[in-house]
């Protein structure tokens, strides 16, 4: 079965983000004045092969942890993963 | 002695660092970054540039090459490596190095001049300077803040592993000296064994006084002479 899985990938909230800074002071400027703060992160989309959700779920959590995030400082989070074997058949 | 330079996909200082090291009298073999043959070198020189376009984040891929595990086992026996710019990203990827560099709290790409001042001579690779001595070297990175938790901060600086810090042409630690934001003012730290060598700043860019300062020049002398022929470290150096 073929998955799709979205990671997401963000600074810790201690490391500095001064692209987050840019992009607040951005939209301060544009008149949302309400914006405390922004942060700047990474959308990794990962399609795999899998035996099932949590095959895929694991997965895709060993490549988070060797390659797709620096845990010295970033976090990840696995927002979805979702079986997309039919749509991949219907195209 | 024989200086080995990492060749990755998309490295760009690999020829400056061979010129370098030719100025300096000494021998640069290229190693590229599939072979695992580090073709006898004394000190492994990982060089400036965007190893693999720099994709995910600088040095992430490169410490995968197979290159990377011969420099991993050549520094487990004592071996020298020595990461300039994008070579100490990728010292850092690959856990050779506490840390990581992000990206400049100026979020400009700064290639210019910077002054280093010598923090310890306890290394092979400042072992012909002083503490206290500044360098001019320059600076060419986008990605060269240096960033580690406060207990990875104390511990380089309780172990003489901070080697190099960004300051005023007169030496002063200022923080506004850095051309990055590194915390502490970090340019350049050491492995616990002293053997691992990851600095933002281009040593091989100032050898010759045509470029502006021949600073450089002093840190491949450093660890020529701390070698002996045959590739052991010297006594003088841990």
């Amino acid at each position: 079965m073929i998955f799709i899985a979205d990671v997401v990938v963000h600074l810790k909230p201690v490391v500095n983000d001064p692209q987050g800074l840019v992009v607040r002071d951005g939209l301060r400027r544009l008149g949302f004045a309400d914006v405390h703060g922004v942060r700047v992160g990474k959308h990794i989309q990962v399609e795999l092969d899998a035996g099932d959700e949590q095959g895929a779920r694991a997965a895709v959590e060993s490549m988070c942890d060797r390659l797709l995030r620096n845990p010295v400082i970033e976090d990840y989070r696995i927002d979805a993963v979702r079986a997309v074997a039919e749509a991949a058949a219907a195209s | 002695m024989r200086f080995g330079i990492a060749v990755f996909p998309g490295t760009w200082s690999d020829r400056d660092c061979a010129h370098a090291v030719e100025l300096s009298g000494n021998e640069a073999v290229m190693l590229w970054h599939k072979d695992r043959d580090l073709r006898g070198a004394d000190c492994v020189m990982l060089p400036g540039g965007f190893s693999y376009g720099d994709y995910l984040r600088a040095g992430a891929v490169a410490r995968f090459a197979p290159l990377m595990e011969a420099v991993v086992e050549f520094t487990e026996g004592g071996g020298l490596a020595w990461g300039i710019c994008n070579g100490f990203q990728v010292l850092c990827e690959a856990h050779l190095l506490p840390g990581a560099l992000t990206r400049n709290a100026s979020l400009q790409f700064r290639c210019e001049p910077s002054w280093l001042r010598v923090e310890t001579d306890s290394c092979a690779f400042t072992a012909s300077c002083r503490v206290g001595d500044v360098l001019q070297i320059p600076v060419s990175h986008g990605e060269g803040r240096y960033v580690a938790d406060e207990a990875t901060l104390d511990e380089l600086e309780r172990d003489e592993r901070v080697v190099f810090r960004y300051v005023t042409p007169a030496g002063l630690a200022v923080g506004a000296a850095t051309p990055n934001g590194s915390m502490r003012d970090i340019a350049g730290i050491v492995n616990p064994a002293h053997n691992v060598l990851g600095m933002m700043p281009h040593p091989e860019r100032a050898c010759e006084p045509l470029l502006g300062s021949a600073d450089g020049m002093r840190l491949i002398t450093s660890v020529a002479r701390s070698l002996r022929r045959d590739g052991a470290l010297a006594a003088s150096t841990r």
